[in-house]
């Protein structure tokens, strides 16, 4: 038998970014130990992931994509502006994470060694160009992500987020292998190419197996991305785990899902586009539904937050189900967006927690207007962000995926989007009136920090530029997709 | 039906129903017994697919380590209290009509449309002519290094996640 691979330059230079992030993550498990000070360990670990973001940012023009390792690693432009939404994720949330986890008495390095350690398996799922690395990606993610959740040990509800994630996520991957290994006894091989070769060769795009093997990876990526009806774990995980680690959640492995669903559906099962567009349908209608009206019953805001990611996740299908590729660049483009909104609403919320006060209540940012003006600003644009007001950059992101499920066909899927955007403004801006309109009932003091302020102001000012000017991320997102 | 069916078969329906008794019993020593002799007959399929080093390993490292594991870690617990509580929540025969309806789907589908797939490059005479566990180091140092690599990560990330979340004092 011969050796087909040798290791050569080629592939490591692919892989610059993830080493960057996987070797700063070693190197912060290492400092911890010397490094009493957290904040030069959150310094460092935030430097790490500018290095990977100018690695990657540095091959961003480049002409053709490239197979790596035996054509398991794929540096392409999709993957690399799924990247850059990883590394604003990471940057971001170790931003707002030191002053929040010295309040939690959880100071610990090794959150920021596993924070970029789940970014790097997002990096290797989006690059992934075999459902063997895929899935490993995966896992790197998901077993950094349940640690995360259960960080606050002496909390009970951490702990319960921390288990019910890990359960129900051991549960999803067996999903994702089994339809693995149908596809695998099919088309006798797990590269996503190949198999898109086989399934036209041998004939099979319409076999039932072949279908079973599409729908049981939809269930598995359907868990990561908080699908209705796979949704469950979803509200607690969001409410148990410490605040900076929801707001990690809520894009990364989020955008790392969609991200892997793409990259599947459109280049494995592309011929197959129909039949998966037939089983996304009612999920898309599902997730809407349920994630707009169970978030009006709220009063949590961690909870109320949780379904309404629940609820975005319905919209970005959309442009997926399209199945064209103006539909999958709607999606990206709406996943940028989401995440420069959904961390600058996480920020303002994480500003209200202070040292024995919980500050997740929807009551308690009653009259935040009168003693914060500046931070009832920004939420107030946040909030008419998430619902899809102009000129937010949320409209824009809606407004695309609504017009590529037109274009594809699916009206009546549009019309139940914009139906329950409406729903949805219901209980954003319920924040918005209770922070205008009310008295305030007890005194809130925010825990400012100066990183903390640096994203508020990315974040606030990315919302309002992408909403006035949207051509300048549409065309990146053209240009990852079809450029 | 040829040996090698009548082979298959039985490993198909042992795997299926000891699982069955893993989860069923009342005592978790008996669950983990169980298991032993799950994972036994689950190196009996590897050598039923001439993979001889898988074989091995399995006994080796799931048999031998992981099992002698879950022993210690269930007798250090005190589960007494555990076995009084029901073992099944109310809603399980939901569960169970779901599975069985997903496994008459499965047989009625895979069973009926299955079409193999041309065969791959690791032939069980190119695997033979190598050796098994030449062939195996050979493709994980070179084809799968990159996977390969990742699960190292994977696994450390699992060390550092049990050391934080079981060592670390919290202040």
């Amino acid at each position: 038998m011969d050796v087909t691979f040798s290791l050569g330059l080629q592939d490591i230079s692919a892989i610059m970014p993830e080493l960057a992030m996987i070797s700063v993550g070693l190197l912060l498990l290492m400092l911890d130990l010397v490094v009493k000070r957290k904040e030069i360990i959150a310094i460092i670990g935030v430097a790490g992931a500018l290095v990977a973001l100018y690695g990657t940012v540095s091959v961003y023009g480049m002409s053709e994509s490239q197979t790596v390792f035996a054509d398991m690693f794929l540096l392409d432009k999709y993957s690399c502006f799924f990247k850059i939404i990883f590394y604003l994720n990471v940057i971001f949330t170790i931003c707002i994470s030191f002053k929040y986890m010295a309040i939690e008495k959880a100071a610990f390095g090794e959150y920021y060694a596993l924070l970029l350690f789940a970014t790097a398996g997002m990096m290797i799922m989006a690059s992934a160009a075999d459902l063997m690395i895929l899935y490993l990606g995966l896992e790197l993610m998901a077993l950094s992500t349940y640690i995360l959740a259960g960080l606050l040990r002496k909390q009970a509800r951490s702990n319960e987020a921390a288990v019910k994630y890990f359960f129900l996520g051991a549960f999803s991957s067996a999903f994702l292998l089994y339809g693995i290994a149908l596809t695998y006894g099919m088309t006798g091989t797990t590269n996503i190419t190949d198999i898109a070769t086989s399934l036209f060769t041998l004939g099979i795009h319409d076999s039932p197996v072949m279908y079973l093997g599409v729908i049981f990876m939809i269930v598995a990526f359907g868990f990561k991305v908080a699908l209705v009806p796979f949704h469950m774990w979803a509200p607690d995980v969001y409410e148990g785990a410490p605040t900076s680690i929801t707001a990690f959640m809520s894009v990364g492995p989020k955008a790392a899902g969609f991200a892997v669903l793409g990259r599947v559906l459109f280049e494995a099962f592309g011929s197959m586009q129909p039949q998966w567009s037939a089983v996304l349908v009612p999920l898309a209608i599902l997730t809407m539904v349920v994630g707009s009206v169970i978030a009006l019953a709220q009063s949590n805001i961690k909870r109320m937050l949780a379904y309404s990611s629940i609820a975005h996740a319905g919209y970005m299908l959309l442009g997926i189900i399209a199945g064209t590729p103006e539909g999958l660049t709607s999606t990206i483009n709406y996943l940028m967006i989401y995440t420069f909104m959904n961390i600058g609403a996480f920020t303002i919320v994480i500003m209200l927690r202070r040292e024995g006060f919980q500050g997740e209540n929807i009551e308690d940012y009653m009259g935040l207007a009168k003693s914060h003006p500046m931070a009832s600003a920004l939420m107030l644009i946040f909030m008419f962000s998430l619902t899809g007001i102009p000129p937010t950059a949320g409209f824009i992101g809606k407004f695309y995926v609504f017009m590529e499920a037109i274009n594809a066909g699916y009206t009546y899927l549009a019309i139940i989007a914009a139906l329950f955007s409406v729903v949805s403004a219901f209980f954003y801006l319920r924040i918005v009136v209770y922070m205008y309109m009310k008295e305030p009932q007890n005194e809130i003091v925010l825990t400012t920090s100066g990183p903390a302020g640096i994203v508020l102001a990315i974040t606030c000012l990315a919302v309002l530029i992408i909403g006035i000017f949207p051509s300048i991320l549409l065309s990146l997102a053209n240009f990852s997709i079809l450029g | 039906m040829s040996t090698a069916q009548f082979f298959f078969g039985y490993f198909a329906v042992m795997l299926t129903g000891l699982s069955v008794l893993v989860v069923t019993r009342k005592d978790p020593i008996h669950s983990v017994l169980w298991m032993l002799v799950l994972f036994v007959h689950i190196a009996g399929l590897y050598l039923f697919l001439n993979a001889e080093f898988l074989a091995a390993v399995q006994i080796i490292v799931y048999a031998g380590a992981i099992l002698v594991l879950f022993l210690f870690v269930i007798m250090l617990l005190n589960l007494r209290n555990e076995e009084r509580v029901k073992k099944f929540q109310t809603q399980w025969p939901l569960g169970a009509g779901a599975g069985a309806l997903l496994a008459i789907f499965l047989c009625l589908i895979v069973g009926k449309v299955i079409v193999l797939a041309p065969l791959g490059r690791y032939s069980e005479d190119a695997v033979n002519g190598d050796g098994n566990l030449m062939a195996i180091g050979k493709i994980l140092y070179t084809e799968y290094l990159f996977p390969f690599e990742v699960a190292s990560l994977v696994l450390l990330v699992a060390i550092i996640g049990a050391v934080v979340l079981a060592k670390r004092r919290l202040e």
